[in-house]
């Protein structure tokens, strides 16, 4: 089995697909950290440059009066106290809660490519994975080796679970040191917040605390390598049922920016959210921006699409072992 | 028709039979593709597997090496069932199967390095060993993209024999060669024979199934018409003659009325002149020399102009045409 997975991983790295998202991410990541400079640039004209700290500290002083009112809710004072924490933790350490920086700049980077360029990224490797056997006809070399079928297409599920997992961690370390350059290389330790819950409609905030930004990044990078492996499930299948490397990734494609487009028009077709290409969005349900339909958790996004995978995954197997060639 | 009918002189013929194919039949979307073929390959001989194009020699191949399901039959490589047991059966074959399609990002080393990965026990000084053997061993280490099909070809043989198998099929290997490719192809499928692997070599080519193999199948329309040893095959058919007549049509029939078989006839070329001999029509016949005389005299009696009478050896080509009555191959 080794072998085999060994065998898949020579191919995809001779046939230059991880080159293909190495080179990709290395030509766009500088034009995304141009367009953020542009950004703090324009802020700091607008705003000014010294005066955030008198700022936070009318901020701060703002939400302690507030806080100590009795006609305040129970559930914003925490939220409150947490914003409140946090603009003496950026006062005490002398941090600029809106100057860039490389983990902030990773942070962002990550939680915007989840829903279209993760995903783009990962077809790279994955739309051809089994189909491009069948065009250069090496399927029937493969398959009249004396190794069972779902041997051959689980050395390949292992491999692209391997390069889902080395893109993301290429993206995140390429933002890091990219951006870096620009930015500087510093906050880690600074706090972002998490525990948003969303209950219906609306966004509970009362379970809300802050975590260091590097912990926040991993967990982020998390779920963009869910969402990913889930891309790459889906491709895998495709890739199977379609003899075309140009259709299934089309298919593919088609199927992506079919689910960027839903989130923005399902809220109340309320069954589409069972449909795997509009949970694909996990990043969100941290920063707690409303979900797409109502309903949606981050624990239902992840049934939904471990549904899905695994669905993905039995068709694969299903199909390739009683297909013909 | 199995080969245990026909009798048989060949030094394999006790030897062990390592390919045994059973009342094979495939049927495609209720459409009958393979009506039934059975065979047995030896060990150590070269079996031809010879029919015109689209009669089921390559749907037959892919059934031997579990790429499809036959729907009726069994076949067993060296005892084990290619269905039941894929993994074992396939472990003594190597195949190349239509276009020797190898991975051409790859060098050809790396290729063979990607399908020895796949084999239990194959190293490096194996991957070596084969690719002396086809006489690669110049070019191994280019990307396959730059091989030529006769080079492409070798690799795929290379492949094919990576894991000492007992038998090795090959699917129309000189397709697209040069005759001088053909030739050392001929050559080189002797010689693998000779270290006593057995050999299933389709083509649709007579001429080349008769110069290399001791043992033919004839497939004809999903059906396999004739199983034997090749000579004894041909001998069987006994002589054949060749008639140039004028009226061709009328020769035919004289001929046919004095109880001989006639295989093939073929109409004078029109807008010639008459009384040209090579644009007169011919009469192939079954017959021996000695009925000559007697059958010239009929037909010059009936007023039919003879140009000449040919006698020659029966070739595959003329089994064939007698098998399929007239069915016309290359």
């Amino acid at each position: 089995m080794l072998a085999l997975v060994q065998n898949e991983c020579i191919k995809m790295i001779k046939k230059r697909r991880f080159h293909v998202v190495i080179l990709i991410l290395a030509a766009l990541i500088p034009i995304f950290t141009y367009a953020q400079m542009r950004i703090a640039q324009n802020q700091l004209k607008q705003y000014g440059t010294t005066d955030w700290r008198a700022d936070a500290r009318q901020k701060v002083n703002d939400y302690t009066t507030r806080l100590n009112s009795p006609r305040m809710p129970e559930e914003a004072k925490q939220y409150l106290k947490v914003q409140t924490q946090l603009l003496q933790y950026y006062l005490d350490h002398d941090i600029d809660p809106k100057a860039p920086n490389a983990v902030t700049f990773t942070r962002d980077f990550a939680k915007n490519s989840i829903g279209l360029f993760v995903p783009l990224l990962v077809m790279v490797f994955a739309a051809d994975i089994v189909s491009s056997e069948h065009s250069a006809g090496t399927i029937k070399l493969l398959l009249t080796r004396p190794v069972r079928r779902w041997k051959i297409l689980m050395s390949k599920l292992i491999a692209l679970i391997l390069f889902v997992s080395l893109s993301v961690l290429a993206l995140a370390a390429m933002c890091y040191a990219i951006s870096g350059l620009v930015f500087g290389y510093g906050g880690w330790t600074l706090p972002t917040f998490v525990g948003f819950r969303t209950t219906g409609s609306t966004v509970d905030v009362s379970l809300v605390h802050a975590v260091p930004q590097w912990l926040y990044v991993w967990m982020e990078l998390g779920l963009v390598w869910i969402s990913g492996l889930v891309v790459a499930f889906m491709s895998l299948m495709l890739s199977v049922l379609i003899r075309s490397t140009a259709a299934s990734m089309g298919t593919m494609l088609a199927i992506i920016i079919a689910g960027t487009i839903l989130q923005n028009m399902v809220s109340s077709w309320e069954s589409a959210k069972y449909l795997f290409m509009v949970n694909l969005r996990l990043t969100d349900y941290l920063d707690g921006s409303l979900p797409p339909i109502k309903g949606m958790t981050l624990g239902f996004s992840l049934a939904v699409l471990a549904v899905w995978s695994a669905a993905a995954i039995a068709v694969s197997f299903y199909h390739l072992r009683v297909k013909t060639y | 028709m199995t080969s245990a009918a026909a009798p048989e002189r060949l030094p394999g013929k006790q030897a062990p039979v390592v390919l045994s194919v059973r009342g094979v039949k495939k049927t495609i979307r209720g459409k009958p593709i393979i009506k039934g073929v059975s065979f047995d390959v030896r060990e150590g001989e070269i079996f031809g597997f010879l029919g015109p194009n689209g009669s089921g020699k390559t749907t037959t191949i892919r059934m031997l090496v579990d790429l499809i399901r036959p729907t009726e039959g069994t076949i067993t490589i060296c005892g084990c069932d290619v269905q039941r047991q894929p993994d074992v059966a396939l472990r003594y074959v190597g195949c190349i199967v239509e276009n020797p399609e190898l991975y051409s990002y790859l060098t050809g080393w790396e290729n063979l390095e990607h399908f020895a990965r796949m084999l239990p026990g194959v190293g490096q000084d194996r991957i070596r060993e084969v690719a002396a053997i086809v006489g690669m061993d110049q070019r191994i280490h280019d990307k396959v993209r730059t091989y030529s099909l006769g080079m492409r070809q070798r690799l795929g043989i290379a492949q094919a024999l990576l894991g000492r198998p007992k038998l090795l099929i090959l699917d129309e290997p000189t397709n697209g060669l040069d005759p001088q490719g053909i030739k050392e192809m001929r050559e080189f499928i002797q010689q693998l024979a000779e270290g006593g692997l057995s050999l299933f070599v389709s083509s649709h080519l007579l001429s080349e199934i008769q110069q290399m193999c001791d043992r033919v199948a004839i497939i004809s329309h999903g059906e396999v018409i004739a199983v034997g040893d090749t000579d004894e095959l041909v001998r069987q058919l006994g002589g054949l003659a060749v008639w140039r007549a004028d009226p061709v049509r009328q020769a035919a029939a004289i001929l046919r009325d004095g109880g001989i078989e006639v295989l093939d006839v073929s109409d004078a070329a029109t807008g010639q002149a008459d009384g040209d001999a090579h644009y007169v029509g011919s009469v192939t016949v079954r017959m021996e020399p000695q009925d000559a005389p007697e059958l010239t005299r009929r037909l010059v009696e009936a007023g039919v102009a003879v140009y000449g009478i040919e006698m020659k050896h029966a070739t595959l080509e003329d089994l064939f045409l007698s098998l399929t009555a007239g069915e016309r191959i290359e």
